[in-house]
């Protein structure tokens, strides 16, 4: 068979059932192959990066592998922003790109594209396919490095000859990587004291990451956190790994974290790292986070062992067996007595609930807010979102009790990221429903996927969250740069995101009235098509609390209440200004 | 603070770009660089030296743990490994001053490998500070040319230690 074929093969091999890309001339045998016949679906993205990212929210709907096809030079450069966002929130990733003839490598050929060269610091490893006999040979090995240890992109680039060679085709059965040796075992000795410092602790607190997700740990930390009765704060990446109408869960940390969770955090005694890695979202200034606690770090990566907070009991392993091991010896330690610390929890819960204003334009809080009634108990609805203040709202507002249903760009923060993840999440669990929460700005970077979306039918529910503006930088803009809003205006009505809607073949609504807004909502979560709602919003209302970049997490600026004689008046007058650090 | 670094990585297309990438991205300069063959097919030595800090240093050999392309980090510590370098350098010698450098040879180890009318071309192999004392003798004479392999180094078997990674993995 050809090597195009081999790729095919191979892909079944591994299970592979859906592939997200688009040709172009150096793939064009790979996608011959596949009208030949294939078990794959393939799903026609209408970018690249589109395709990236619906291979990426596949993945984190699924737990799968998600892989991604382009063509060379511009379709693979393409990639590169999906192979960046994965890397950075180690999504298990394999990227397939087409590469010029080998003998034109180096000639500056027409779309050629060192693409192995842009993307070695984002990836977790890749190859240039020199052989058509290696063709199986690195898939298999593509595979097993994009899914052991800690999850990640890897990206395999084969030349077009080599696509056309012919081969003996035989998957092997084993990978030849004798420097990959991720962890298999966390160590018992570590584990044992980590249990012991949790059964010690008077104020611990659960720090939970995106890592649980990725190794399928939230039925074990369920368990570890029942066991100690553990308070649990989740990051964004890792919004969904604990029930959070869950008694235990005590919301999010970070830069808009409400301030009961960053409350948490750092006042605390006991931190528990669970797959989590000290980003500076979630901790403010380094040196303030946390001071009273010693931490207890566990992640599959021993590279964020005490890379940026000196871990004092690491424990080194996948964190199913980790934090199952560890759930089953505290509850023999009989640990201590955490009911006041969760009662103080739950007191600043009280004290210090997330706010917002009344009266005047639409809130987009509202909008979240009225999302998550539409949802609450529902088990099969799938969210994902921009990179935005709508985002922070999402991860506030919206309820996730299920694993894997809530997806977002947390370390890149790649707007654009919500509509192809959508579509890549719906091809995962079609029987879901998916709705994108997403920004005005966000939705003019991938919004021609709603194409896609029509066309492959994989219908999404997109909200657009539309205050026309760049939301979260007129934010910073008006609270660190004295209200000088340079080049963010986007305008709410241009473009007129229902008529686009209409023009790809699906629903809209445009609403900007409260008393529009649920049934808007309502009908566009259940017409079963691609939809859009355009919600029009207060276009400066700002996102609180929010601990301003390099400020220590206590030190976060709150909601105030504008004064009486003021209420009539814009939102802008209730913002704190904040100097600039 | 200087260390060097010892590691076995397999012999593959870019291995090596990754293993200095690394370093690059966090602004680190590698001072020598030297690759190799080693005992086992497929396989080479870098010795690389780069002058950090001690938690950044570790911060990179875990990341260089994690490339899938590397066997073995170890770092190289003092005292407890041998280390070697080699130096070529031309140096400025009319006949009446030849004597003289020739007599520096004996002392250093070193060997005239090339006579040209003007000049001597010197090789001197041994501890990367003997090297550096060779050179600085012969400089007042005037270097024309100078190139150094880069450090190579073993552990001393004679003295075991634990490497620091261990002790994280662990």
């Amino acid at each position: 068979m050809t090597g195009a074929d081999a790729v095919l093969r191979s892909l079944e091999a591994e299970g592979v059932e859906v592939v997200f890309g688009l040709p172009g001339g150096a793939i064009l045998p790979i996608y011959d192959a596949l009208a030949r016949g294939s078990t794959l679906r393939h799903v026609l993205a209408r970018h690249e990066q589109g395709a990236g990212h619906m291979a990426e929210g596949y993945a984190r709907a699924s737990g799968s592998v998600g892989v991604a096809f382009a063509t060379s030079g511009p379709g693979a450069t393409n990639l590169v922003t999906p192979i960046a966002d994965a890397w950075m929130d180690s999504t298990p990733l394999v990227c397939v790109t087409g590469q010029v003839r080998s003998h034109l490598i180096g000639t500056d050929a027409f779309q050629e594209c060192d693409i192995v060269g842009l993307t070695t610091p984002i990836v977790k490893h890749s190859w240039l396919v020199q052989d058509v006999e290696e063709i199986p040979h690195v898939l298999k090995a593509a595979f097993h490095v994009a899914r052991t240890g800690r999850c990640g992109p890897v990206l395999v680039d084969i030349p077009r000859d080599l696509q056309e060679a012919e081969l003996d085709f035989r998957y092997p059965d084993e990978v030849d990587l004798p420097g990959w040796r991720p962890p298999t075992r966390g160590h018992p000795r570590q584990i044992a004291e980590a249990a012991r410092r949790i059964a010690d602790a008077e104020r611990p607190v659960l720090y939970v990451g995106g890592g649980t997700l990725n190794a399928d740990a939230c039925a074990e930390l369920l368990e570890l956190a029942e066991a100690g009765r553990l308070p649990v704060v989740t990051t964004l990446m890792a919004k969904s790994a604990f029930p959070e109408t869950h008694e235990l869960h005590f919301g999010w940390p970070g830069m808009h974290g409400p301030k009961w969770s960053n409350l948490a955090m750092n006042t605390c005694d006991l931190l528990v790292a669970v797959g989590a890695r000290f980003d500076d979202r979630v901790t403010g200034k380094l040196a303030a986070f946390a001071p009273g606690a010693s931490v207890v770090h566990l992640d599959i990566d021993a590279a964020e062992i005490s890379k940026l907070r000196r871990a004092d009991v690491p424990v080194v392993g996948p964190l199913k067996q980790v934090l199952g091991d560890l759930a089953a010896q505290l509850r023999a330690l009989s640990p201590s007595d955490t009911g006041p610390w969760l009662r103080q929890l739950e007191a600043w819960r009280d004290e210090f609930p997330l706010r917002y204003g009344d009266g005047g334009p639409l809130k987009p809080q509202r909008v979240l807010e009225t999302l998550s009634d539409l949802t609450a108990g529902r088990d099969d609805v799938i969210w994902t979102t921009g990179v935005g203040q709508h985002q922070m709202w999402a991860m506030q507002y919206l309820r996730c009790d299920v694993p894997r249903t809530f997806i977002t760009s947390g370390g890149l923060g790649t707007m654009g990221y919500g509509i192809p993840a959508a579509i890549g999440a719906k091809a995962a669990r079609p029987e879901a429903t998916v709705v994108c929460v997403d920004g005005d700005g966000c939705f003019q970077m991938t919004g021609q996927e709603l194409a896609t979306a029509v066309l492959e039918d994989l219908p999404i529910v997109t909200v657009v969250v539309n205050n026309g503006y760049l939301g979260m930088v007129q934010q910073w803009q008006t609270m660190f740069f004295e209200e000088r809003h340079s080049h963010v205006h986007l305008t709410h009505a241009v473009p007129d995101y229902a008529a686009i809607a209409r023009a790809y073949g699906g629903e809209s609504w445009t609403v900007s009235e409260e008393d529009e807004l649920e049934a808007a909502l309502a009908e566009a979560l259940a017409c079963g098509r691609t939809a859009v709602v355009d919600a029009r919003v207060d276009p400066l209302e700002q996102c609180f609390p929010m601990i301003p970049a390099g400020a220590a997490a206590l030190d976060m600026v709150e909601y105030e209440a504008p004064a009486e004689d003021e209420q009539q008046g814009q939102t802008l007058g209730s913002v704190p200004q904040v100097t600039a650090r | 603070m200087i260390h060097t670094l010892s590691v076995l990585l397999e012999d593959k297309p870019g291995a090596l770009v990754r293993v200095c990438q690394l370093f690059a991205r966090r602004g680190f300069n590698i001072e020598s660089l030297a690759v190799g063959p080693t005992e086992r097919e497929g396989v080479s030595c870098v010795t690389l030296r780069v002058n950090c800090d001690q938690q950044p240093l570790e911060q990179i050999e875990k990341q260089m743990h994690k490339l899938v392309n590397v066997l073995r980090v170890r770092e190289l510590e003092p005292g407890e490994s041998v280390e070697r370098e080699l130096a070529l350098i031309t140096i400025a010698a009319p006949p009446e001053r030849r004597a003289e450098l020739m007599a520096l040879t004996d002392v250093f180890n070193a060997r005239v490998v090339d006579i040209g009318p003007d000049t001597l071309v010197f090789e001197i192999v041994g501890e990367p500070e003997e090297v550096d004392s060779f050179e600085e003798l012969v400089r007042p004479h005037g270097i024309r040319e100078l190139v150094r392999a880069g450090r190579i180094g073993l552990r001393r078997p004679s003295r075991r230690t634990t490497p620091r990674l261990q002790r994280v993995l662990s």
